[in-house]
């Protein structure tokens, strides 16, 4: 693009100046158009599972129904209550929704589709997700609104809580990669890292979801506890732009994982230079699939009480990163990959020529790290498996020493119609 | 090429607060603004409030946004160590358990004082 302006008698800052702001309007606006998408995915999806039929109304299966509310809501009355301080008020909802857009500038979506191949990606996706956190606190404390404030409260508690799990598990991959740049972290996984290290994939996705207040970590908006938690106040395109944030938010952490732990834009012989398409593609496959299991969870589980939140952060996923931390970083730096020998295993022929030739060289390099790993992995999550168990039972026999155990509950006979 | 990447990070942060704030913007345009005293009140379930939301509070959310500091301050220094990992030797490592070990140990303490239970 660059290159192309500038051959065409371009000034080369105004080029780059000029090719940036395409790429972060293409960029930004790629998020806006999947809520379009998203709401009403998420309403069907919500629909078929209890049983019924969701948006069918507007347009072919109800396809149009986001529109339908955008155009409600674009013609809704926005009130500022008196007592609110305005212009945190106000800016807020901007806020959340920027917080989210911007975390797609890192993602790599092909080999070289990239908003900002930033060599401190990883960092930089944890540091513009915490401007989330902001804007919930700057909306609950702005509202002047005594529900709001304690929804925004448990919020920050809840969400910088989960910051780190899901940050230490982040290093996992950075370690692997040797690099915090998105894109260096996707070229590293030839083998994708949730076959190394399912452990850190599983936190990350858990705490990921804490931070975007899905069910069942929604109790930043609990309604039945504190109406609606920090956006009590905020109504009409104000109120749709919170609701836009989360949307966004659910499927950027989709994204975050597949490419940080799901090989990105990588899928056997997918996405090798040239393939920009196929790469995009493989990349949105892989975080609609995870996008799935969100939904799907966010349909059939229910909310939890703030202390178990907190309780099984910090008692649990902390202390659980940390060992799996330590476990990752005794067991992979022996079996670094040699990517220079495993090439000339390749061309020295032989049963790595034919392994190599299907799955690539880089996957003989990165073999025996990978399966050393996931044993070790899979040892670990069997013990803290057994530890929750254990956990629980003991839990169990607690309230069944308190209040007897519990009596089945005869099925209500059925009625014919 | 890393100057090329800063720019697109400055204009993109530009873009992503301008696309949201436009929706707000045009909806100024087309919603109906009647507002008055009782409809600016501030809304709690129905009830007048008392006083301000602006009132001190609680201390134990703040416990663990004191615990967060520390788990922060640590992962700045994790994530350089992590970057470099790949040609670091045992030392390194030994080092960096130590490192980790005080902080779980730092996890400890908070645990048995009761900090990480929710009251």
């Amino acid at each position: 693009m660059v290159d192309f302006l500038v051959s065409s008698g371009w000034d080369k800052n105004l080029a780059v100046i000029v090719a940036s702001a395409l790429g972060a309007v293409a960029v930004s606006s790629l998020g806006l158009v999947w809520i379009l998408v998203s709401i009403w995915l998420e309403r069907k999806f919500a629909g078929r599972v209890q049983d019924r039929l969701g948006p069918n109304r507007t347009g072919p299966y109800g396809l149009f129904q986001t529109f339908a509310d955008v155009g409600k809501l674009l013609t809704k009355e926005d009130i500022t209550p008196a007592g609110a301080d305005k212009h945190i008020y106000n800016l807020a909802p901007i806020m959340a929704v920027a917080s989210v857009i911007l975390i797609f500038g890192v993602i790599p979506f092909s080999h070289n589709w990239i908003g900002a191949d930033l060599n401190v990606g990883a960092l930089y996706f944890v540091a513009v997700g915490s401007f989330a956190t902001l804007a919930v606190l700057l909306a609950g404390w702005a509202s002047n609104n005594k529900y709001a404030l304690l929804g925004a409260f448990r919020a920050i508690a809840a969400l910088i809580s989960y910051e780190v799990p899901m940050i230490l598990s982040l290093a996992v991959p950075v370690m692997l990669a040797g690099s915090m740049s998105m894109q260096d972290i996707v070229k590293g996984q030839s083998i994708a890292y949730v076959f190394a290290v399912p452990v850190s994939a599983l936190i990350f996705f858990i705490s990921q979801l804490a931070e975007v207040g899905r069910s069942p970590f929604d109790l930043i908006e609990a309604e039945s506890e504190i109406v609606a938690g920090f956006n009590i106040e905020y109504s009409g395109m104000k109120f749709a732009m919170f609701y836009a944030a989360e949307f966004i938010h659910a499927f950027v952490i989709c994204t975050l994982t597949a490419v940080l732990f799901f090989g990105g834009w990588r899928l056997f012989g997918f996405g090798t230079p040239g393939q920009e398409l196929m790469g995009w593609i493989t990349v949105w496959a892989k975080s609609f699939a995870l996008y799935i299991v969100v939904m799907l969870l966010r349909n059939t589980l229910p909310r939890i009480r703030i202390d178990q939140m907190m309780g099984f952060n910090w008692k649990f996923l902390v202390p659980l990163s940390l060992v799996n931390f330590l476990m990752v970083m005794f067991l992979a730096r022996p079996f670094t990959p040699d990517y220079a020998a495993a090439d000339a295993a390749v061309a020295a022929g032989g049963l790595a020529a034919v392994i190599g030739g299907i799955f690539g060289n880089g996957f003989i390099a990165e073999l025996p790290r990978t399966v050393v790993l996931l044993i070790a992995n899979i040892v670990l999550f069997w013990g803290a498996v057994s530890l929750l168990r254990r956990y629980g039972a003991a839990q169990r026999q607690l309230i069944e020493a308190r209040y007897g155990t519990p009596k089945a509950v005869a099925p209500a006979p059925a009625t014919g119609d | 090429m890393q100057t090329n990447e800063w720019v697109f990070v400055a204009i993109s942060i530009a873009v992503a607060f301008v696309l949201p704030a436009a929706p707000i913007v045009i909806a100024r345009f087309l919603q109906p603004r009647k507002p008055n005293k009782l409809k600016l009140e501030t809304y709690e379930c129905g009830v007048e409030t008392v006083g301000d939301a602006w009132v001190q509070f609680k201390v134990s959310y703040y416990l663990y946004a004191l615990i967060f500091l520390i788990f922060d301050i640590e992962m700045l220094f994790l994530f350089p160590w992590a970057v470099a990992y790949n040609q670091l030797g045992l030392f390194a490592l030994i080092m960096m358990t130590g490192f980790v070990v005080i902080l779980g140990v730092g996890l400890v303490y908070a645990w048995r004082k009761g900090a990480l239970d929710w009251q």
